[in-house]
């Protein structure tokens, strides 16, 4: 019985609605080309702007630490915010197409093996909140996704980031953004595979497999091409809205080490050469908590002063990919055993990357 | 009228619950908003991201938080 409500802009008396429906999607393409166009415009002019604030107006040389510093700052930081406007706007978008009904319904049936997959990639697009995971999980048990699948979806969900791939694309181009979408991908579907292998539905609290007396499913919701993009618009102000002040506060702190820290600092603690860095690096990232937003400036800077790319890479998949919080919301429904499980399969994946591309790159 | 919001406790369940109510307040027609918290009672919605917003028994919204607005809109629907 019960229906999501039609966006607001659809209710309303019906035959009205219909009429103003082609004006609606014309004004919208507009507004969409006109945002564009805009956003590009601030985009090409960001590198001519910081490099005259710095050197003109400020009067300070790259060759000098508070130069560097600062000139650092003034172009990644609105280059960073610019990028990640576009891209949050873009992926709202794209995820009105994939609500976690329709992400469902595509995985239930799936056999294992295309079942991880399938449940990775949706894992990226489908919109996830790590307070939904007890909900999300409920309802993949309740049609019956393999255990191991579910694990796919909820170990790729939060650590495939958008926001981290936006940064990592924007501060290192496109082959790391790449390779951290590669890996997230890898990892999520041969953990979620091996947990389900280990047939470990015994340590899943009993009562998740009791049926649920409820009603008729909840219809999926319908939304019109102005509804999704009013609906990326909402997904910009509420994701930059709440990272904007991390991604400064990490690009300030890049920026420091960027002009203050000597080059090759880094490379005895965290360089290639020191095998016993990754793991060092995934058991400190393993139970802090920060979203993608802060961290990778910071990892940037570091990267830059002789850090190596998988010691690194692995930090930031076990800070945003495995978290305390989450691991104790899913306590609910996993007993000790199994999210013990979760964890040492999932960080024995990031380590396996990490130390992969310390040896490769 | 009874508006109940779904959600375990969460930040956005938070929100979702003070909308709701500031949503009541500004129309005035004594609707009663109440949160389910148990995973359970949850469940019997069928929805699968939380908040959620019920409307006398029907889900109105799924994993977001509507604005006090749109909230008055959906009552007065």
């Amino acid at each position: 019985m019960s229906s999501v409500a039609h966006s607001v802009r659809q209710t309303g008396s019906g035959s009205k609605v219909e009429a103003r429906k082609p004006r609606f999607r014309a004004r919208t393409l507009v507004q969409l080309v006109l945002g564009l166009a805009l956003w590009l415009a601030l985009y090409r002019v960001i590198e001519p702007f910081a490099g005259w604030l710095t050197h003109r107006v400020l009067g300070l040389s790259e060759q000098e630490r508070l130069g560097a510093a600062i000139a650092f700052f003034l172009y990644e930081a609105p280059k960073v915010l610019l990028l990640l406007v576009l891209v949050v706007f873009g992926v709202g978008i794209v995820r009105t197409y994939f609500t976690p009904e329709r992400t469902r319904a595509l995985l239930a049936g799936r056999r294992e093996s295309v079942g991880n997959v399938l449940a990775a990639l949706l894992g990226v697009v489908t919109p996830f909140c790590s307070c939904s995971a007890v909900p999300l999980f409920l309802g993949f048990v309740e049609v019956g996704i393999p255990l191991g699948v579910t694990l796919s979806f909820l170990i790729s969900a939060p650590m495939v980031n958008e926001v981290a791939l936006v940064l990592l694309f924007g501060l290192f181009g496109w082959k790391v953004a790449a390779l951290y979408l590669g890996t997230g991908l890898v990892i999520a579907i041969v953990a979620g595979w091996v947990l389900g292998r280990l047939k470990l539905e015994r340590w899943v609290e009993s009562w998740v497999y009791e049926p649920i007396a409820a009603g008729a499913a909840v219809e999926d919701e319908r939304l019109d091409f102005a509804g999704r993009v009013g609906r990326g618009v909402a997904s910009v102000r509420e994701v930059v809205g709440k990272v904007w002040v991390y991604v400064l506060v990490g690009i300030a702190v890049g920026a420091g080490i960027h002009g203050y820290v000597p080059e090759g600092l880094m490379a005895g603690i965290m360089g290639k050469e020191a095998w016993w860095s990754v793991p060092l690096a995934v058991i400190i990232g393993v139970p802090m908590y920060s979203n993608a937003a802060g961290i990778v400036p910071v990892v940037q800077a570091l990267l830059g002063k002789g850090a190596a790319l998988g010691t690194v890479l692995a930090f930031m998949m076990s800070v945003i990919g495995l978290s305390l919080p989450e691991m104790i919301i899913l306590r609910k429904v996993l007993k000790p055993p199994l999210i013990a499980a979760f964890v040492g399969i999932v960080a024995t994946g990031i380590l396996i990357v990490g130390w992969l591309f310390n040896a490769l790159l | 009228m009874k508006i109940q919001v779904l959600g375990t406790g969460c930040a956005k369940c938070k929100q979702l619950t003070a909308n709701a109510e500031k949503a009541v307040q500004e129309l005035g027609n004594g609707a009663i908003v109440e949160k389910v918290e148990d995973i359970r009672e949850i469940m019997k919605f069928r929805v699968l991201s939380t908040p959620a917003l019920v409307i006398d028994g029907q889900v109105k919204s799924i994993g977001r938080v509507l604005s006090p607005e749109a909230i008055k809109d959906l009552l007065r629907a």
